[in-house]
């Protein structure tokens, strides 16, 4: 069973690629987009630009932007930390990019995929979880479900439709 | 009898029917619906070391990938990745890309043997 539209998304604290402690809920964003991703998957790597583009698009918004790795890094080194890091280095994030190394949050959230997006209302509510548009190899479509729904729970409505579904990687569990 | 073409996939990764479709309509551009196609499932990481599987979709004739990966390449059930030729990353090989290799591959004369 999924994590429910409209339920309080579990809370968590992980820590970003220079070792910081980052919440889920930090200030009062107007809203909040976690994004389950990693560095080896094609499907995550189709969508980045797009997904940092909204991150900075939204982040004057008061719209905050976590993207999480629950990847097992020892089958799937390229999504270790120190790749993690460099991606960073190199500017490729435009917010925290968090580790998930139990994969304990990819499990309480129920992610299934990289990318996998989600978007928290201001009160922590799970407004939208899917995918951030309808497919990875057209630029052209920027994330359109993602800022769609982003702009809906920035406007008090319900994003329409509030789950779509999620193409991509599976997330590497650990054995 | 023509060259078969062999596409190998892992079942966790989205990407092996678009590399179907795409390997068809290649062939077909081509005008070389004779070549035959097989689908090989790479379901264990044994089998992905075995068979050299770098990620799904893979595509060999004769054993030998038309996309030629990096020698380091690990071996492994995941997803590959492709770069188009427009530079942007794709869980599928670049149609022009793919229609070249083939074209390449199945010209020369053991091919056709």
């Amino acid at each position: 069973m999924p994590l429910a539209i409209g339920a309080v998304a579990p809370s968590f604290s992980l820590p970003d690629t220079d070792g910081r402690s980052t919440p889920l809920v930090d200030g009062a964003p107007a809203a909040t987009i976690v994004v389950f991703t990693c560095n080896h998957c094609p499907y995550a790597l189709a969508w980045h630009d797009r997904l940092q583009a909204v991150a900075r698009d939204y982040d004057a918004r008061n719209v905050r932007t976590l993207q999480i790795n629950s990847n097992d890094a020892s089958r799937y080194p390229r999504d270790s930390l120190d790749a993690m890091a460099a991606r960073v280095g190199a500017g490729d994030f435009a917010g925290p990019y968090l580790h998930d190394a139990t994969q304990e949050v990819a499990r309480k959230w129920e992610a299934g995929v990289t990318p996998e997006v989600f978007v928290l209302d201001a009160g922590g509510r799970l407004a939208y979880r899917g995918a951030a548009d309808a497919d990875h190899g057209d630029e052209s479509l920027a994330a359109a479900w993602l800022r769609g729904a982003v702009d809906d729970v920035l406007a008090n409505r319900r994003p329409a439709p509030a789950e779509t579904r999620a193409v991509g990687c599976s997330i590497k569990w650990r054995a | 009898m023509p060259a078969g073409v062999e596409l190998l996939y892992w079942d966790g990764c989205p990407s092996h029917p678009d590399a179907l479709a795409d390997l068809r309509a290649a062939l077909a551009e081509l005008g070389r619906t004779d070549v035959r196609v097989t689908l090989t499932e790479v379901s264990t990481d044994e089998q992905a070391a075995d068979r050299g599987f770098i990620g799904s979709p893979t595509l060999r004739i004769g054993g030998v990938d038309l996309m030629p990966p990096p020698e380091d390449e690990p071996t492994g059930l995941t997803c590959r990745v492709y770069r188009r030729r427009d530079g942007r990353y794709s869980p599928t090989p670049d149609s022009a890309d793919l229609r070249d290799a083939l074209r390449r591959v199945l010209s020369r004369p053991e091919q056709d043997a």
